[in-house]
């Protein structure tokens, strides 16, 4: 048995983000991220609006295309084809696939109004996986228990409160199977009094092993639950380290003036 | 709960007393006399229309029934249904080629809105009719002058209908077109965001989450083509459309009873209209689904309030 000497060796990270830039126009939005996410972590990306972490989550995805800079997810290179010394688009149906793995969460929930709860948290395995519709309505139910919505799964979105919503959004991003959950502000357009029904689902995600960057403001959560918090400010990495110590001693001007005003 | 006067119902506040709301309105005296107008107007005028020995009551409702006229009815009926399919159709996609990221598709379908909007329908039957004048055979072969594989003559493949329904249908794709472009671009941009994040292609996408949301936007417009539509077809009569408008022309040529066949159709295009309205009420509840809470139903019986609030 030749393996056990490879136990040693640290896992790869789920995400690896290298050197990424991004410009909308002639504004740079990142101006060279680099971040590791190792399985099971959970980061929190925290920092002023319009400072590019929005738009980093979404590059992960492919929502946005980076500029330059590679980012990997489970080791497959997001959004190209390494062949040769050359980098090769991928076709529509291999970017889907990647996203398959890969579970988003709005700020504004995205929820498809036309469609129940139920049906809603049904609709990625039935229509992108091909599951037969009874073994994905069974997954279904399963998945709104786990967010305490199970009463709720005949119900249209416009029929559920904000944290309601946001949980079914999260129901319907888990019942992909995701190896990686990306929120973003997932709790910024909640009802003060509904926000933390949706951290406790988060909470309870991130206890049940799952790899998370989170996009938030609430650093009570980060201290609590995140392994780490990044902070971002036009459009580079600050500061970044243990959330309790962080939170606790902050190096640098700019996010000692950041948490002044979101504290 | 104690039976105080006044009883409290639901949740109300015990204690509070019911003060019921039994105003007087006041009067409305204008009102009243523009009512008294308006009905006299109408028995007046349906009392000369009654009354009116010119018009030949007796005709019309002996006609209204002619085999003539009923096979022009079916064939109004199938014109309008088609061009409406076919329109249908074709405006979806030269919508989708419109949003699409290639500029020679958008040119495309923009040269066919241009050009289908900015020419007289009238025309454009006319000029079907006659495109056994321009292109005398039609065939399917290799392109540029190439050898055929098969070949029809322009004569046989353009009957009244078929260039009645090629007029009717490329003419409504042309408007159906920017109905459909203005109802996906009213699809919030994030659905289409959710449904990608989720690994749906761009059909999926399309066919799964975009459409059925932008027929909301596109139903009412289109029911409004649909009835349009069935008036439109009366057009068809210059090219001898074999139609309501076309028969019943026939008729009065032959029994000289002009108004008489023209209140014929017209009852007939009015029945077909009020069909297609109360039919275009119901599609529209369907496709409003999950956009009014209170009126919505939950599915499989579980209600979405408790009983006593709102």
């Amino acid at each position: 048995m030749a393996l056990p000497a490879f136990e040693t060796v640290p896992a790869p990270p789920m995400v690896r983000i290298r050197s990424v830039r991004k410009c909308f126009g002639s504004v740079e939005v990142l101006k060279g991220i680099s971040l590791d996410v190792p399985v099971g972590g959970v980061v929190c990306v925290v920092g002023p609006s319009g400072s590019g972490k929005s738009t980093l989550l979404r590059c992960v995805n492919r929502l946005e295309t980076v500029d330059s800079g590679r980012i990997w997810v489970d080791g497959d290179l997001i959004g190209y084809a390494e062949r040769g010394e050359r980098l090769h688009h991928l076709r529509p149906a291999q970017l889907c696939a990647q996203r398959q793995d890969i579970g988003m969460v709005f700020q504004r929930f995205h929820l498809f109004p036309h469609r129940t709860a139920l049906e809603n948290v049904m609709e990625g395995p039935v229509v992108v996986k091909g599951v037969p519709r009874d073994v994905a309505r069974k997954r279904a139910m399963e998945l709104l228990e786990r967010v305490d919505l199970a009463g709720r799964a005949g119900h249209y979105p416009a029929q559920l409160s904000g944290g309601q919503q946001q949980r079914v959004a999260i129901a319907r991003s888990l019942a992909m199977d995701p190896k990686l959950m990306l929120f973003d502000e997932p709790t910024s357009a909640l009802d003060p009094e509904l926000v933390q029904e949706v951290l406790a689902v988060m909470r309870d995600l991130a206890a049940s092993g799952m790899t998370m960057m989170v996009v938030t403001h609430e650093m009570g959560f980060a201290r609590e639950v995140g392994d780490n918090l990044v902070f971002i400010d036009g459009g580079v990495i600050v500061e970044q380290g243990n959330p309790r110590d962080v939170l606790a001693n902050p190096r640098h001007e700019r996010f000692r003036a950041f948490l002044g005003q979101v504290l | 709960m104690t039976g105080a006067p006044g009883a409290t119902r639901n949740s109300e506040a015990a204690g509070e007393p019911h003060l019921p709301i039994d105003a007087v309105r006041p009067p409305r005296p204008g009102r009243w006399i523009a009512a008294a107008v308006a009905l006299f107007a109408m028995v007046w005028l349906l009392y000369t229309i009654i009354v009116n020995e010119n018009l030949h009551w007796d005709v019309i409702v002996e006609y209204l029934t002619d085999g003539r006229i009923l096979g022009g009815l079916w064939v109004t009926i199938q014109l309008t249904v088609l061009s409406m399919v076919i329109g249908l159709a074709l405006g979806i996609l030269a919508a989708v080629m419109q949003l699409s990221g290639s500029p020679v598709l958008r040119g495309a379908s923009a040269l066919y809105t241009w050009f289908f909007r900015g020419t007289p329908l009238l025309v454009q039957l006319i000029f079907w009719f006659n495109i056994g004048l321009v292109f005398p055979s039609f065939g399917i072969g290799v392109p540029f002058d190439g050898p055929k594989l098969v070949e029809w003559q322009a004569n046989e493949l353009i009957t009244p209908f078929t260039a009645a329904l090629l007029g009717l249908a490329i003419n409504e794709g042309a408007y159906m077109a920017e109905i459909v472009r203005a109802g996906i671009r009213s699809v919030d941009p994030g659905q289409r965001e959710a449904a990608e994040a989720l690994g749906m292609t761009h059909r999926q996408v399309l066919r799964r989450v975009v459409l059925p949301q932008a027929m909301r936007v596109i139903i009412p417009p289109t029911g409004n083509q649909f009835i349009s539509m069935l008036k439109t077809t009366s057009m068809v009569s210059v090219i001898a459309g074999a139609e309501l408008l076309t028969v019943s022309q026939r008729i009065y040529l032959g029994n000289f009873e002009v108004i008489a066949m023209l209140i014929v159709a017209s009852i007939w295009y009015i029945v077909l209209t009020t069909i297609a309205s109360v039919g275009q009420h119901f599609i529209e509840r369907r496709f409003e689904r999950g956009h009014d809470a209170l009126r919505t139903k939950v599915r499989r019986n579980l209600r979405p309030f408790g009983k006593g609030s709102v």
